[in-house]
């Protein structure tokens, strides 16, 4: 039978961790998650890995894989070259708990900070397809934080103190072009959340497993909107005599 | 004793898929304190997998819908074993909740006019289930969680709960375990709800995640309430076969919903010759009667045309592909043919893009060229614990169960599209039942110290066992037991041989041992969850051998015919001591005004 050499991460600490080596037999159309599955139940059982849906709708099994950030369940083996040794290490961005697991909790803690959906109170509830299909593409986000992970803002320059990062541009960009709501986010996209300190490299939009164009529709847009309402003094003229947006 | 810390709440929900994050907002905007509990990060629970919609009569599509066409679908899919009053509550309510989700933010896809669009699904009647392409449940849990973050609900993410602490007969808290560092934690709650989903992973080959241990069930049956309707396993009929490591995922109803056809490796479209009698008036008697139909579907028009013949129950389509496959005209991995490639590849792209990009990725295939191979996988659990209808509570005191949890709303066979409709309708109503019993119920919750320390005792016991048994070994065993001999076909001899393997099984779990810390150790974190499944694959397996019958997804192949007698009880189990006891309990008895909703119709038992 085939084997796969699989050199995956191990330990509590970065600094002091190791990758340990396994021998794991490939079965057709196998993908990553499936040999670490393998190592848990016949190998080492103590071995940490978050995932739930194992279909790439969960966005749980974030790891790097030969260095490159992708959801395990997704990875298939056969695209790797046979022979090749596959390492599995945690994503970078935020802190190790154990093995594969990081710890994404600021994530939940900046999703509560974002102003939540507030909708017009005369709405009759009724908007067309071609209205909400850019709200659609961002609410396709699966939450596996792959975007924060490569953004250089968080990973190189750690700044998570004044960034929100990809993900939740994504978020109020969807909020915020939902056609019936009626809060203005742009201050805050402007001061809080950082938005002022992406240079649109798009390595988030690359990573994306479910094909957001974060960049292009979401993070632009957003930056658009605050050049409007920030700098722009015919529009901050418009807006003072005809009222908010929307 | 070690160490764990203590927090209090008034109500204390465990599970936070669609039903706990619902009961969590309900009980919060009532004004009592909560705290939600779940397994895995917020967001990651088994609704975020939910494909097809969400089963609701808003008739935006066909007019004719109304509650009670929903009311009578949920019963003639049930077989009649379901609790009248919830099947009643859930066809009135649901309406209005997904009404809730959409000024909540959910954005549903829609109409030509504007509405909430709806769409096909077995054994709906009329076009019912609102829905975002094939990821309504991704929807969903974003929705609710958006709400409930801004709602003031504490979460405590990769929590684990093992044990309900009780003051008396009532509950009075909940302990349990972070997967992240393995510190303790003690719950003090007036009330509890329990979300936990299912038990899928009692099967090897299920669309169930690592999560679904049957916990909730097991917690309820320990705490003395009790769990009816086990026997009844859901089996949907399209999971994927191939590649063997993708085995058993979804492949969403909604593919048959859009126009998905089922052939065998003859070119066969089988289901033609399984349509049951007393329904078989519901569905095109051609192919070419199908066709308009879809077209017609396609086009947003109307049509005196019948729905496909895909479109029959659950339990039906999934022993038709099992038979087919059985007498020898499956397709190349053991599976048959479903087949959307005749449609407009742009279009199916747009209604089912997860679904594309699932063959895609994951089996080479592009299910706009080509046809998928589907079939049988373990999928839902009908049975759970017995609440009443209207509060969800269970028969301990303070003890509430809603969703998958819960037992009474499917009866024999759950339609597609009904569960994410049951999330929300009876999370509410747990809610807001845990809400009213904590009001009522001032007094500080009292914890008795013995209960703890068993509790935590029995968390370390693996680490000092040495040389005991490996986990996922044990794992491995009850896999087989349950799909060679509690499978989707049963038969007596094979249930009491199935039994009395899990009865030594039992004993071989009291033998399981881990090594290493209690830092996010999978190992440890299975050691304790082997106790829920085998509490609830012997639940399934004695069940199923007490109904000597055939009916909904309970398919025995020794009493091959459904017995009129045995509609009128549910199967109960309950511990007694240190075993389990089973008992036959009457079937709740429908009320003259909704009997005569099924009489100008087809008759019962579709």
């Amino acid at each position: 039978m085939r084997e796969a050499v699989m050199k995956v991460f191990r330990g509590t600490d970065s600094g002091s961790g190791e990758f340990k080596t396994y021998k794991v037999p490939i079965e057709e159309g196998m993908v990553v998650l499936d040999a670490i599955h393998y190592i848990q139940g016949y190998l080492d059982p103590e071995l940490a890995v978050r995932w739930n849906c194992k279909a790439a709708k969960c966005g749980s099994c974030s790891a790097e894989v030969n260095g490159h950030p992708a959801l395990m369940c997704k990875s298939r083996m056969d695209h790797f070259p046979e022979g090749q040794e596959i390492t599995v290490e945690p994503i970078k961005t935020f802190p190790l708990v154990k093995d594969l697991v990081t710890d994404v909790s600021w994530n939940y803690e900046v999703n509560k900070k974002i102003p939540a959906f507030k909708p017009s109170e005369n709405a009759d509830w009724t908007f067309m397809q071609e209205d909400i299909e850019r709200v659609q593409e961002f609410r396709k986000c699966i939450e596996c934080f792959l975007c924060q992970n490569v953004c250089h803002v968080l990973r190189d320059h750690d700044r998570k103190d004044v960034f929100y990062g990809p993900r939740f541009f994504v978020r109020m960009a969807g909020l915020e072009m939902h056609p019936l709501d009626t809060e203005n986010r742009a201050g805050i996209l402007k001061d809080q959340a950082g938005l002022g300190y992406c240079n649109i490299t798009k390595c988030c939009t690359e990573v994306c497993p479910e094909e957001i164009h974060i960049t292009d529709n979401a993070i632009i847009p957003l930056k658009e909107r605050v050049v409007d309402e920030f700098y722009d003094p015919v529009a901050k003229l418009f807006k003072t005599i005809f009222g908010k947006k929307k | 004793m070690a160490n764990y810390e203590v927090h209090e709440y008034d109500v204390l929900v465990v599970g936070a898929g669609g039903a706990g994050l619902r009961a969590a907002i309900e009980a919060s905007s009532m004004g009592v304190t909560v705290g939600l509990v779940c397994k895995s990060l917020l967001g990651k629970a088994h609704t975020v997998m939910a494909e097809g919609g969400v089963a609701a009569a808003l008739a935006n599509v066909d007019e004719q819908d109304g509650w009670e066409t929903h009311f009578c679908d949920t019963m003639n899919g049930g077989k009649m074993m379901n609790n009248w009053r919830m099947a009643q509550l859930h066809a009135q309510e649901a309406p209005d909740r997904v009404r809730e989700l959409e000024r909540w933010g959910a954005v549903f896809d829609r109409t030509k006019d504007g509405k909430i669009l709806q769409r096909a699904f077995g054994g709906h009647k009329w076009k019912r289930l609102c829905h975002v392409g094939d990821r309504t449940g991704l929807e969903m849990i974003r929705t609710l969680q958006d709400r409930g973050v801004h709602q003031g609900i504490t979460v405590y993410m990769e929590c684990a709960i093992t044990r309900l602490l009780k003051d008396g007969n009532k509950v009075s808290g909940a302990f349990g375990y972070f997967r992240e560092d393995g510190r303790y934690v003690l719950f003090k709650a007036k009330a509890i709800v329990l979300a936990t989903g299912g038990v899928g992973k009692s099967f090897p080959v299920t669309s169930n995640s690592w999560e679904y241990t049957g916990d909730g069930h097991a917690l309820a049956y320990d705490a003395g309430a009790q769990l009816i309707d086990m026997e009844f396993v859901q089996f949907h009929p399209t999971g994927m076969v191939w590649p063997p490591g993708v085995r058993g995922i979804l492949v969403t109803e909604g593919v048959r919903g859009e126009g998905g056809i089922l052939r065998n490796s003859k070119g066969e479209r089988f289901m033609f010759k399984y349509l049951p009698e007393a329904t078989r008036n519901d569905y095109a008697e051609t192919e070419e009667e199908a066709k308009i139909w879809v077209d017609a579907a396609i086009r947003g028009e109307k049509t005196q045309a019948r729905r496909p013949p895909e479109l029959s129950t659950r339990d039906n389509v999934a022993r038709s592909i099992y038979l087919e496959v059985k007498a020898g005209r499956g397709s190349p991995h053991g599976g048959v043919f479903l087949d959307i490639s005749y449609q407009d590849p742009d279009r199916v792209k747009k209604k089912l893009p997860s679904m594309y990009h699932q063959f895609k990725e994951l089996a080479d295939v592009d299910i706009t060229q080509q046809p998928m191979e589907v079939g049988p996988t373990m999928h839902y659990i009908m049975g759970g614990v017995r609440v009443d209808a209207d509060t969800a509570e269970s028969q301990v005191p303070g003890l509430f169960a809603a969703g998958e949890v819960s037992g009474g709303m499917h009866g024999g066979n759950r339609l597609g599209g009904n569960s994410l409709s049951d999330l929300i309708v009876f999370g509410r109503r747990a809610g807001a039942g845990a809400a009213e019993y904590a009001k009522k119920h001032t007094a500080a919750p009292s914890i008795v110290d013995d209960q703890i320390k068993a509790a935590i005792d029995e968390m370390e016991a693996p680490f000092n066992r040495k040389d005991g048994k490996n986990p996922y070994e044990l794992q491995r065993k009850m896999h087989e037991i349950m799909s060679t001999y509690v499978g989707i076909f049963r038969e007596e001899n094979d249930l009491k041989k199935g039994i009395s393997l899990l009865e030594a099984l039992k004993e071989e779990i009291k033998q399981v041992s881990i090594s290493g810390t209690k830092t996010y150790n999978p190992g440890w974190h299975m050691c304790r969850d082997l106790r829920n499944m085998i509490i609830c694959s012997e639940a399934i397996a004695r069940s199923a051998l007490s109904r000597t019958e055939s009916r909904g997804a309970h398919s025995r192949l020794d009493y091959t015919e459904t017995d009129p007698e045995q509609q009128k009880s549910n199967t109960a189990i309950f511990q007694d001591g240190d075993s389990m006891k089973l008992e036959k309990t009457p079937t709740p008895v429908m009320p003259e005004e909704l009997k005569k909703l099924f009489v100008k119709k087809e008759p019962a038992n579709a």
